[in-house]
């Protein structure tokens, strides 16, 4: 048996999807949490990283909270995945580069349908929204990536389980979708 | 006297005037293409068909097969080629897959699968493009467009209206509707035209019908194109259901 990993996991841009696909490998999990520690995830809602062999990055790179996040965890950790499509190419949340932020805020906050107090939100707790959503290879240097919007959970233990055990990675045709 | 040429190692039979392509498609061995269309001229723009020939790299539905041709389609140096030329193409427009209508019947989506690319891996473009839904059955999503010309071949050479064309050079190439307000619902398109049903991509979709076939039980939710063909191949079941 393998020394135990110790695994990371954060979600920047993304609506939390791919960490719903994770916990979809259900009893697989046992096997999981047998060969790995969890470090900083939303699992455990542990918020500080340790040194780790592994995270697992869902979504894209939205605002300086995002940048800092990511950069942290490129620090902090050995293998960094690109998981699921916002973190491999901005997704959903990167149509929105259509248009300039300010349009997106005013139609959102100013303009949109059934706004009680329209005004653009600016909190100083709420981090700077970047003029543009990026794919997080375009910030970091990325070592693996599983599209899709989610990725499957058998494509995700696919990905786990061959990592754990050394084999070379080999998705079946219906494992690797973008959509 | 059959003539024939080896692709990946396998005798393959051509007639005089055949390409690699037309030979390979008539022989049943699939070499991955996007702006190839059988029904069409070939146009040797996507460059998604290349193949070695003795060191030199050609696009196989350019190339004039001839006798005892050794053609490398299967290769890992050109699965790498292959998956390049997608990346390019994929971070060049804005290709949302779980936003668009087309994902599952996505020639585009599928030769990517085919390849195996995992990622864009190029810093995107992200364009900013319109969308063209003046016509009432037939929407156009420029974002999605990769300039294949099959649905300015098609106007041109099958439905005789020449409702589009490329204008513009280099990163400025895109698509134009002939009608006096640009638009193509001011254009003599119509649903029924050859042009409405080649697009190899989500850029000219069919409305009202997105979602008839749920995702899971399209075209190339479970097997690969090289298995099941292109879209719009004659004879496939899928595609006489999409079109009328």
């Amino acid at each position: 048996m393998a020394a135990r990993i110790r695994v990371a996991t954060a979600s920047l841009c993304g609506c939390f999807g791919c960490h719903m696909s994770l916990l979809d490998i259900d009893e697989r999990f046992l096997d999981l949490v047998e060969r790995v520690d969890l470090d900083r995830t939303p699992l455990t809602d542990i918020k500080t990283f340790g040194d780790c062999d592994l995270a697992l990055v869902e979504g894209g790179v939205a605002n300086v909270e995002n940048v800092e996040v990511l950069l942290e965890i490129r620090r902090r950790c050995k293998i960094l995945v690109a998981f699921g499509a916002c973190a491999v190419n901005g997704g959903i949340p990167a149509m929105r580069n259509q248009v300039s932020l300010g349009e997106c805020l005013r139609e959102s906050y100013m303009n949109g349908i059934g706004l009680e107090r329209p005004g653009i939100p600016n909190d100083p707790e709420i981090p700077l929204l970047l003029d543009r959503v990026h794919p997080i290879h375009e910030v970091v240097a990325v070592d693996h990536v599983l599209p899709g919007c989610p990725p499957s959970a058998d494509a995700i233990w696919t990905f786990l389980s061959a990592l754990l055990d050394g084999r070379p990675i080999d998705y079946a045709y219906t494992q690797i979708h973008y959509d | 006297m059959s003539r024939t040429f080896r692709l990946d190692g396998r005798e393959i039979p051509f007639a005089p005037g055949q390409t690699i392509m037309d030979a390979a498609l008539a022989a049943g061995v699939y070499i991955p293409h996007l702006c190839h269309n059988p029904e069409f001229a070939p146009h040797g723009s996507c460059r998604v068909c290349v193949v070695d020939i003795g060191g030199r790299q050609v696009s196989a539905c350019t190339a004039a097969a001839s006798e005892g041709l050794e053609v490398d389609s299967a290769s890992e140096m050109i699965q790498a080629t292959r998956r390049a030329i997608l990346q390019m193409l994929f971070v060049e427009g804005n290709h949302v897959c779980p936003a668009c209508e087309k994902s599952g019947d996505c020639q585009l989506q599928a030769v990517a699968y085919y390849v195996g690319m995992l990622t864009p891996h190029f810093t995107h473009f992200f364009p900013r493009r319109s969308i063209d839904a003046s016509h009432p059955d037939v929407i156009i999503d420029f974002n999605r467009c990769i300039l294949c010309e099959l649905c300015v071949r098609a106007s041109r050479d099958h439905d005789g209206k020449r409702v589009f064309a490329i204008s513009g050079r280099g990163l400025d190439s895109h698509l134009v509707i002939e009608s006096p307000s640009g638009k193509l619902g001011d254009s003599a398109f119509a649903k029924e035209d050859k042009a409405a049903q080649v697009c190899p991509t989500g850029a000219i979709l069919p409305k009202h019908r997105g979602y008839e076939t749920p995702i899971g039980r399209r075209l190339y939710d479970r097997e690969p194109i090289s298995i099941v063909g292109d879209t719009r191949a004659p004879g496939n079941r899928q595609s006489a259901r999409e079109v009328d």
